[in-house]
């Protein structure tokens, strides 16, 4: 973390030794070299529980995924609490980290997914050349969501 | 950007990558009759971990492996790290680097094990196997039992914080490298975790309470669930105590008799064999002198409280000597027991977690000590599932890895999951068809061992897991998926 004032959180979440299952902590990382203020970024291999707890208290939550199928270069999907908690030991959906934070802290944030799109998840380090451009494609999107987030003072 | 999330003209499908690295699959055949012959529990997963980290440097290992399981990186990192002390000569690290070590191992052990407890093997416990899956899952308990769920959490969070201050990044951590560590725990540090340190304890102590209640609740039904005798293998101190981090192989048998005792980890070829079984990717370990009928072992918090002669922190060691009582003194056999003697563990690692945060060596800058180089190096530690280990041979001409062994606390409950699995469906095929019922309970039964892998995971009181039933033509007969 980097503020703990900060009103927008962004949580990239991947393993980088699968190739281009590691898409979110990159883009968590280029982020990091920008030094975005108000901004907390976080990544880590997965979601757990314990996120519940540490996106309390901001205003806009975003959660960056490496995507299997669906559009290139990726695409955003506003997220709410779940209704019904996906849950397992391995994975924990942004529905359910939500719902956590709802239940336990009282706590309501404007929550979406960012799914960048990747196609190669073996045991291999390092992004493919497709899914480096759809990183790059990523940042910029970031970049513009927070400038508007912060001009509209994360309404 | 304009998006279609934006434009709202198409269905937005976002796929996120299943990070589980298989998934599980049950057979269950059956003879004409309809009577249960054989149930096996397949593991589709781990392939590639060797071929993983051969050709990397040595010292790349600690970082390395941890992308092996995202579930347990501080596990892999660590004992990587003791393999390639050995590697570098660091026969004993300094004061402060072993402890501070240990700190991150009981930090990580004290949240995945509140994480199992709290949020996966309660909604089982507090709710029934056969109650409704609407009901059992952690929003049943976030619903019945709001502070539990809340605490877990925190618990969580808390051993996250100490994995945190001790190994740096959740990704890239490198807190523990050959020989050592890279940095002492500051002062800001320990006064920020020691300030709950003394309500981690309370909050295990309780989780533990509750956890006695209710197995004492289910009484036998309970503790004759999936169970049967095994062997015990885990890691144990010179001196009997319980030890998570560093010690030498025992193994005892059913009845409480050592099979064998302070085997170096350099050794464990000479105990351990491992067997290929053709319908499963995951190998089968077993103990060489009792064979592969008989020498299979379970690991993991059970093996642990059974193995051990005594536990140095005051709390767990008084709950120990309760647990034990159950048996006699002998071993506890029960497959449920599972849930008890890892709340043990929590409250243990939690008074460990105190113990360390108020030893000044852990503010000490001597980190790393170095010898003369090896072409091998053997380590095992205990991992919250149970006893892992990694073996690596080096060219010390060019540093790089050439060949790795690695044997994980799930392969190591290989057969013991699968003897969980065939008392299960003994006890609960009714006819030839796959009932819920069924399904719930060979579900709780894997689901005690902690694997890791998706098919032991509690989604809505569902898993990723494929059950067949199959008849003695090899016909599928019946057949069910979850998850």
């Amino acid at each position: 973390m980097t503020s703990p004032v900060a009103t927008a959180y962004i949580l990239g979440y991947g393993n980088p030794g699968r190739r281009d299952d590691g898409l979110g902590p990159a883009l968590v990382a280029r982020l990091e070299s920008l030094r975005i203020p108000d901004v907390v970024l976080d990544s880590d291999y997965q979601l757990n529980i314990e996120d519940g707890a540490a996106i309390a208290g901001h205003d806009h939550v975003l959660f960056v995924d490496a995507a299997e199928s669906g559009p290139e270069p990726l695409e955003l999907k506003p997220v709410r609490p779940a209704s019904s908690i996906e849950f397992t030991s391995h994975a924990v959906s942004p529905e359910a980290i939500l719902a956590i934070c709802e239940d336990h802290f009282s706590a309501a944030p404007k929550a979406w997914t960012l799914g960048i799109r990747g196609y190669d998840f073996d045991f291999v380090e390092g992004l493919t050349p497709r899914a480096q451009a759809n990183l790059e494609e990523a940042v910029a999107f970031v970049i513009e969501k927070v400038r508007t987030w912060k001009e509209t003072n994360y309404g | 950007m304009a998006t279609a999330a934006d434009t709202g003209k198409r269905k937005i499908v976002i796929n996120p990558v299943t990070r589980v690295e298989g998934h599980g699959k049950v057979t269950i055949h059956i003879d004409a009759a309809g009577n249960v012959e054989q149930a096996r529990f397949h593991i589709i997963e781990f392939r590639g971990f060797e071929r993983f980290v051969q050709g990397r440097f040595y010292w790349e290992a600690p970082v390395m492996v941890q992308r092996l399981c995202g579930i347990c990186p501080v596990s892999h990192h660590l004992c990587a790290a003791k393999a390639t002390d050995v590697i570098v000569g660091a026969d004993k690290l300094t004061p402060a680097a072993e402890k501070i070590r240990r700190l991150m191992h009981y930090g990580q052990t004290f949240q995945s094990h509140a994480l199992h407890f709290f949020h996966l093997a309660s909604p089982d416990l507090l709710f029934g196997f056969d109650a409704p899956v609407e009901k059992r899952n952690v929003i049943g308990v976030i619903q019945a039992y709001p502070d539990v769920a809340k605490q877990a959490v925190l618990m969580r969070k808390y051993g996250q914080e100490v994995i945190k201050a001790t190994a740096g990044k959740k990704i890239h951590g490198t807190g523990a490298i050959p020989g050592g560590v890279n940095k002492p725990l500051s002062i800001e540090e320990r006064d920020f975790l020691l300030k709950d340190a003394d309500t981690m304890v309370q909050w295990s102590v309780e989780g533990l309470a509750l956890c006695k209640k209710i197995t004492k609740a289910g009484g036998q039904t309970l503790l004759e669930f999936g169970s049967f005798p095994s062997n015990h293998l885990s890691i144990v101190r010179e001196d009997g105590c319980m030890d998570l981090y560093d010690g030498k192989l025992r193994a005892k048998d059913a009845d409480g008799n050592i099979i064998f005792d302070q085997v170096a980890p350099a050794d464990y070829l000479k105990y351990i064999g491992e067997e290929v079984r053709p319908w499963s990717y995951m190998k089968f370990p077993f103990i060489r002198s009792l064979g592969k009928e008989n020498g299979w072992y379970r690991v993991g918090p059970l093996a642990r409280v059974n193995n051990c002669d005594f536990i140095d922190t005051p709390l767990a060691e008084q709950e120990r000597q309760e647990f034990m009582a159950l048996g006699g003194g002998k071993p506890i056999n029960a497959t449920m027991a599972y849930h008890w003697a890892r709340m043990i563990e929590t409250l243990h690692s939690a008074e460990k977690i105190r113990e360390l945060l108020n030893d000044p060596d852990l503010q000490s800058e001597d980190l790393v000590v170095a010898g003369e180089k090896r072409p091998e190096g053997i380590a095992i530690i205990e991992a919250p599932r149970g006893t892992l280990f990694h073996h690596y041979e080096v060219n010390n001409q060019t540093d790089q890895i050439t060949r790795a062994n690695l044997i994980v606390s799930t392969t190591n409950n290989n057969e013991a999951m699968n003897r969980a699995v065939n008392v299960v469906a003994k006890q609960y095929l009714e006819g030839k068809e796959i009932t819920e019922g069924l399904l719930n309970h060979v579900e709780v039964g894997i689901r005690a061992y902690d694997p890791c892998l998706s098919c032991a995971t509690h989604a809505l009181g569902k898993m990723r897991l494929q059950v067949q039933l199959v008849g003695p033509d090899g016909e599928v007969v019946d057949e069910k998926l979850r998850g």
